[in-house]
């Protein structure tokens, strides 16, 4: 499904056949499809509405309209039944029930990235709310909207909260003026803190192997913890440094193949074919020799959210790899070996990555950085993928079927579908 | 640039005989007359030999002399020069002036070294300071972040204070409108997910989902520690296995036997327990005692091993170092021992090896000695045979002139004999013409003309005496050697005598006498 303006296009993706067209009543900012893909929801903040479109029937339709309230997001319940819409100054989150038209509220929501979380299974959710300069957390049962438990959170701002793959335990943590992660299990207990140092900014981002096994934070210090679910205390550090030395990790630098098109035949306008041909210059990777030294970014020191320390973390799904990004230097991706603890993997690229997905089914990554190719790494080696468009094609986020059999890439304005053949075995 | 060194000062001039040959003397190179800093660095004695030549040769002694004057002048020194402004130095005031160059030198060197030492000092008081400075600051910095950060929180929580209030008020507002606007309009209802009806919320449903809750829980944790049972049971498995190879790694008598006596009872109590764990259903417990056993046997076992082994190196190694060559078992002590010895022994050599190259370079030396002596004693033949020839040549000489003698006192003593004969023959004739003359003498006065005759006749007797004792010679030489010496100076002194007195009367008749000696003679 894709948006255009204030059509909502539902594709097939095979074919990329249109199989539907809906319209909207006004710009779409966001859409979801529900989890058993049978309704999709489309949010528009502007107004405040939230439509919902049937796949089944398309002639059924919904319109929930918070109003005054505003609405500054929008997301299905784990069910596929219930919409909860979070309310301009996240006043309250309003759920609304498809089935019964039934509405409930949460009230003292807290403001933060990630306040709403579900478990996998769909059986809870975690809200994270602030009352009185004091963070909370509220466990609700999904199924019935009953709140389950209700306990402080001992942040001081909370920042985000997760939930590990099993269900079991709550990650929490605080906001990056302090490192501090916080372990709730689900009854509302808490089963561990973890402090890595004070004074300096915190923790950027995390992210929990597939087997909730670990729980791997990256923090501005341009560091990976490790922690492990039995004792939560962190097994090992993964260091970021610029300059790669041990012999034992593979580089990959993407390198520029030289353009075929000689410079003296350049034509004034050039021509479509010839733009993209000198524009889209193919490029391949090579193996750099160790040591090998990346390019380092110093991030403005004066400014808030400084670009530095690790912004992106993924496991990969048989939770044999892990992959990272370090903002100060931006355009690696550097990827662990999480059996041995060790760093496998450094992808130098030529431009800055902007997002990077792991295959659901099997551990292979993709890579954009902006430009019009895609990369793929895989323990077999990687490769850099052009995309075969005419004009320019920069991609700026990537999504994986869930078969793994085929990603959407997706620009600014357009979207691709990259088919991946399967091997004949 | 004036620098002060020391430095081999030639003589100055030819009377100034007693200046001392080593002084301190300000060095400057001639182009640069200043003198006003003067700097201090180490005196460098031996390297400065070259340099006195520089600055004062033999043919600028005068240059230098008024120069050195000149910059003593400036300094306050008396200057050099006798008073009388000649060319003659004054060796006083040359001394005095070395001597308070002497002392300047000093002070200015126990200056130098105060000024470093409390240079040094500086320095570390800096180091220091510095190290307790960067510590205030993080300390200072630390507690200006801490102290910003409770104030930042504070005001956070006031603005959100604000906040919360100002939300209310909003809520309250959007609550209290009752806007129509905010409702769901629904087609139709949608079926559940699971196709089930909506369920109140009671209480009933809360006290389930709080089971469902732990449930949920209670699953998650039953999965994990039935995963730490398997690992655990794997773990356990490996270590009785480990346990099972190194007690039958071990030899199987017992080795130590003070060990087990000193454990005495306990040991033979976890003997018992360790045939007891040994046994397959016994890993399946896991209460704490039957683990801390199970781990201290283990240790115990893992260390008696590492030691078994220990051992067995050791003889391995030695069994292999025997089995290769005889020569080479020599444990390390041995062959540390042989080194040292082989270290004395080559050390000895040299030595050796030097004292018999000294002893050689002696050789060396010493043949030039020799032959210094055999031509010195070469020199000594020749100066003796010399000697011996000068007095050969003496000797000869002599013998020469006692020859010459010699044959002169025959000579002389034949002519004595011949002039005694004749004198006698001459005495007799003279008595007879005495006797005679007497008998005549009344008749000539002979005796007058007799002494002038006399005379006459004695140079010729002279003469033929000795053309008679040329004659004569062979004669004489026949009688001459028979004669001793003392007998021929006393013959040739009666023979001067005796020819002195012969002449007198051989003058009275000659011919008669010559003839009368012939006849004498060859009678």
């Amino acid at each position: 499904a894709s948006c255009v303006q204030y059509r909502l296009v539902v594709r097939d993706v095979n074919t990329l056949q249109i199989l539907q067209l809906y319209t909207c009543l006004d710009q779409i900012q966001y859409i979801e499809w529900s989890s058993d893909s049978l309704f999709i929801l489309c949010a528009m903040y502007k107004r405040g509405i939230v439509q919902v479109w049937s796949l089944e029937q398309p002639d059924w339709h919904c319109k929930i309209d918070e109003g005054s309230a505003g609405l500054v997001a929008s997301c299905w319940s784990p069910d596929g039944r219930h919409i909860l819409n979070t309310t301009e100054f996240h006043l309250r989150i309003t759920v609304w029930s498809l089935c019964t038209k039934s509405v409930s509220y949460i009230k003292y929501p807290k403001a933060c990235q990630q306040g709403i979380a579900f478990t996998k299974d769909g059986r809870y959710m975690a809200v994270a709310e602030r009352r009185d300069c004091k963070d909370f957390i509220s466990i609700f049962v999904c199924s019935d909207w009953q709140l389950l438990r209700h306990f402080d959170a001992e942040t001081q701002d909370l920042f985000g909260i997760e939930w590990a793959p099993n269900g079991c335990v709550l990650a929490v943590w605080d906001t990056c003026l302090e490192y501090k992660i916080l372990l709730y299990s689900l009854d509302g207990r808490l089963l561990s803190t973890y402090r890595a140092y004070e004074w300096s900014l915190g923790i950027k981002s995390i992210a929990w192997s597939p087997s909730s096994q670990f729980l791997a934070i990256g923090s501005y210090d341009e560091k990976v913890r490790i922690l492990n679910h039995v004792t939560w205390k962190k097994i090992t550090e993964f260091e970021h440094p610029a300059t790669i030395a041990n012999t034992k990790t593979i580089v990959y630098k993407e390198v520029e193949k030289s353009p075929s098109v000689e410079t003296e035949r350049l034509s004034f306008p050039p021509t479509r074919a010839l733009a993209s041909s000198l524009f889209s210059t193919q490029s391949k990777y090579d193996i750099s020799q160790v040591p090998v030294s990346l390019q380092y970014i110093k991030p403005v020191a004066d400014r808030a959210n400084p670009k530095m320390g690790i912004g992106m973390l993924a496991f990969s799904p048989d939770n044999c790899f892990l992959a990272t990004k370090n903002d100060n230097i931006p355009n690696a991706v550097w990827i662990w070996d999480v059996q041995k603890l060790k760093l496998f993997v450094v992808l130098e690229q030529l431009c800055a990555i902007q997002s990077f997905q792991w295959d659901p089914r099997q551990p292979r990554l993709a890579v954009c950085t902006g430009n019009s190719k895609v990369y793929l790494w895989s323990p077999a080696g990687c490769v850099s993928v052009q995309v075969p468009m005419e004009g320019d094609f920069q991609i700026v986020s990537l999504s994986w079927h869930s078969s793994g059999d085929s990603m959407a890439l997706l620009s600014k304005d357009n979207f691709c579908v990259c088919y991946l053949e399967r091997e004949e075995v | 640039m004036g620098d002060w060194k020391t430095l081999t000062v030639p003589v100055l001039s030819s009377d100034s005989k007693n200046i001392f040959q080593y002084t301190s003397e300000k060095k400057v190179s001639p182009p640069s007359m200043n003198s006003q800093v003067l700097r201090l660095p180490l005196p460098s004695s031996k390297s400065m030999h070259s340099f006195f030549s520089a600055f004062c040769t033999e043919e600028n002694i005068e240059q230098s002399i008024s120069y050195l004057n000149r910059e003593l002048t400036t300094l306050g020194f008396p200057s050099i020069y006798a008073e009388s402004k000649g060319k003659e130095l004054n060796l006083i005031s040359i001394i005095n002036c070395m001597n308070e160059l002497l002392v300047l030198q000093h002070k200015n060197l126990r200056a130098q070294e105060e000024v470093e030492m409390q240079h040094l000092k500086l320095g570390s008081d800096m180091d220091h300071l510095q190290n307790c400075y960067a510590k205030l600051k993080v300390q200072k910095l630390q507690n200006i972040i801490s102290s910003r950060a409770t104030q930042y929180n504070h005001d956070m929580k006031r603005k959100e204070r604000e906040y919360n209030k100002l939300k209310e008020r909003l809520h309250q507002l959007v609550m209290n409108k009752k806007d129509k606007k905010i409702a769901m309009e629904v087609l139709n209802y949608v079926g559940r997910a699971d196709g089930k009806r909506g369920a109140w919320r009671t209480d009933k449903t809360e006290a389930r989902n709080e089971e469902e809750m732990y449930k949920v829980l209670l699953s998650d944790y039953e999965q994990r520690q039935k995963q730490l049972l398997v690992e655990n049971a794997e773990l356990k498995k490996v270590l009785q296995q480990m346990k099972k190879e190194i007690i039958s790694l071990l030899p199987p008598q017992k080795q130590k036997p003070k060990e087990r006596s000193e454990d005495g009872p306990v040991l033979s109590d976890l003997e018992e327990d360790i045939g007891e764990l040994n046994k397959e259903n016994m890993w399946e417990l896991s209460c704490e005692t039957v683990r801390e056993q199970l781990t201290n046997s283990i240790r115990k076992q893992w260390r008696m091993l590492k030691n078994h082994v220990e051992k067995l190196d050791n003889q391995v190694s030695r069994v292999h170092s025997g089995a290769l060559n005889e020569k080479d078992v020599i444990s390390r002590e041995d062959h540390e021992l042989e080194t040292e010895k082989l270290e004395l022994e080559i050390q000895q050599c040299k030595e050796m090896i030097k004292t018999q190259q000294q002893l050689l370079q002696q050789q060396l030396m010493s043949p030039c000695d020799d032959d210094t002596t055999l031509l010195l004693q070469d020199c000594y033949l020749l100066e003796e045979r010399e000697r011996l020839q000068e007095e050969w040549r003496l000797f000869r000489e002599q013998k020469k002139n006692f020859e010459k003698e010699r044959r002169s006192f025959t000579e002389a003593a034949i002519r004595l004999g011949l002039e005694r004969k004749a004198f006698e023959e001459d005495r007799g004739a003279w008595l007879k013409q005495q006797f005679l003359s007497m008998c005549t003498d009344y008749k000539h006065s002979e005796n007058v003309t007799t002494p002038s005759a006399f005379l006459g006749s004695s140079d010729q007797d002279n003469r033929l005496v000795k053309s008679t004792s040329q004659q004569r010679k062979p004669h004489c030489m026949l009688s001459g050697p028979v004669s001793a010496e003392p007998c021929q100076t006393s013959q040739h002194i009666t023979c001067n005598s005796s020819s002195a007195a012969s002449k007198k009367p051989a003058g009275d008749s000659k011919p008669n006498q010559w003839v009368e000696s012939d006849k004498e003679e060859t009678e």
